[in-house]
């Protein structure tokens, strides 16, 4: 079994996978190229969901996969859920246009 | 590197050797199936349409039927019709004689045959007939090169993008390297990641139509003034972790493997050149798949991180779980387990060789899940509102 408990992509992510469920309060340590990182995770976070590996300010750009994927909504402490209700997403968002242009 | 398959007199090549009965209008939706289950190794499918659809529409539903009928994993084929639709039994039967000339061909019409229950019988004599020439033929070992492979990606989880869709990649990319082709499609789950994909295109053409394709699609998720996100990730996308059709999209674009890209067709277009092709198709599983199979697709790998049940009629399509758990939870759906990537069990790399070696030993006669479990998928896209 793998001893790491969650996975990133590309050194210049600012949020990992977690690939168990993970209990507010753990520490963990995740490996990236070789380093390896410990953080304290402080929400809990499903198996799949992902975890800020670094404080990020609100409109601060998440990155997963070395590629922007949303942006902040709200400012994110390291060890914090990343999901919908901080993560908005920038593309096909019909909702954001109101008949604006781009 | 050979696979056994049966050699077409055009020179295609099939992995299955079915006998379709097919409806060109949903109002020969229940005779298309009384004739499959009379005879026994015969597939069927059922949709909505194939009349009240008009222009393009049509053209493209059309498109959709001929091409199943002609796919090299089909023997024969059953044409199934009402008799006043817009889209004629006759006419699809003749388009399929005109590419195929060595394929059996037989048309009903459920209105000159004068009922339902003389449809069925009609179709079932034919079908058998088929079903008893088809079964005389032998395999022969072809050269991988022939395959076309159709990649899908499905019921998304957060692993996906780790585990499921870059082994497909790597598994793409051997198919390539052996002179085959591999599709991807889901136009929809491209947008964010298109730069990834665009950027390996062989010309600045292909570069423009694949970046063009993407931004089309996305200006009509923006036109209906929506978040994307109310359909695209999926409810069940976002349980599982995913958060923005972005993250969703660049997991998905790793199953399109490290190659370039040779051309961008549209839904249910013949695919004709070697290499990575893009087909601009919905994300919805079911018609992408039916896109991919009528181009001309043999098997479809399909990934899924939360699972589904999900199989071409005559295209095999194994199932490759992302995770273990979903894995060990649907067993009877589940071909392959690429869950052992996030639990280190295995390598990106080698979970991709064994997708390769499963796709050589299916389109060699191995069953999928799927086809134990008779799955047969179909759904055309729609372009238009029925008239």
């Amino acid at each position: 079994m793998n001893k790491f408990k969650a996975i990133i992509m590309k050194p210049q992510d600012n949020v990992a996978t977690v690939i168990e469920d993970i209990a507010a309060g753990c520490d963990i340590e995740i490996n990236i190229e070789g380093n390896s990182i410990d953080l304290q995770v402080i929400d809990n976070i499903p198996f799949g969901h992902k975890v800020a590996i670094r404080d990020i300010a609100k409109d601060d750009r998440i990155i997963k996969y070395g590629e922007v994927i949303g942006v902040a909504t709200a400012p994110i402490a390291a060890g914090r859920h990343i999901h919908v209700h901080n993560l908005g997403g920038c593309r096909g968002r019909g909702d954001l246009e109101n008949g604006t242009q781009e | 590197m050979n696979f056994m398959g049966y050699r077409r007199p055009d020179g295609t090549a099939g992995i299955r050797n079915h006998v379709l009965v097919l409806p060109t209008v949903n109002c020969a939706n229940q005779v298309a199936r009384g004739i499959a289950t009379n005879v026994r190794g015969a597939v069927w499918v059922e949709h909505q349409h194939g009349c009240s659809q008009l222009g393009e529409d049509a053209q493209q539903t059309a498109r959709a039927f001929i091409g199943h009928g002609i796919h090299p994993n089909v023997y024969g084929i059953v044409v199934a019709g009402l008799g006043c639709e817009v889209i004629r039994a006759q006419d699809v039967a003749a388009a399929i004689r005109r590419h195929c000339p060595y394929k059996p061909v037989h048309t009903i019409i459920i209105q000159d045959e004068g009922g339902s229950n003389k449809a069925i019988r009609a179709g079932t004599a034919a079908a058998q007939a088929m079903m008893i020439a088809a079964s005389a033929l032998q395999r022969e070992a072809i050269d991988a090169g022939a395959l076309i492979l159709g990649t899908e990606c499905g019921g998304s989880d957060a692993c996906s993008g780790l585990s499921g869709n870059p082994a497909l990649g790597t598994a793409s990319d051997l198919l390539i390297d052996a002179g085959g082709t591999a599709i991807l499609a889901e136009t929809a789950e491209l947008i964010g990641a298109e730069h990834i994909i665009a950027e390996r295109a062989v010309n600045a053409a292909v570069r423009e139509q694949c970046y063009a394709t993407i931004r089309a699609f996305e200006d009509s998720a923006k036109t209906m003034g929506v978040d994307m996100r109310g359909s695209n990730p999926t409810p069940g996308n976002i349980e599982g972790g995913l958060s923005s059709i972005e993250e969703k999209s660049l997991g998905c674009v790793y199953k399109g493997g490290t190659k370039p890209l040779q051309a961008v067709i549209g839904w249910a277009e013949r695919i004709s050149a070697k290499g990575l092709v893009f087909m601009d198709t919905p994300g919805n599983d079911i018609e992408q798949l039916t896109g991919m199979v009528a181009g001309g697709c043999h098997i479809c790998v399909f990934t899924t991180g939360r699972g589904t049940p999900t199989g071409s009629p005559i295209a095999p399509t194994i199932k490759v779980a992302t995770n273990t758990a979903m894995f060990q939870r649907m067993r009877d759906n589940m071909d392959l387990n690429a869950g052992t990537i996030i639990t280190g069990e295995e390598t990106v790399a080698q979970v991709g060789q064994r997708i390769f070696a499963e796709m050589l030993a299916v389109a060699s006669g191995k069953l999928t899940k799927a086809e134990v479990l008779g799955q047969n998928d179909f759904a055309i896209m729609r372009i238009g509102p029925s008239m």
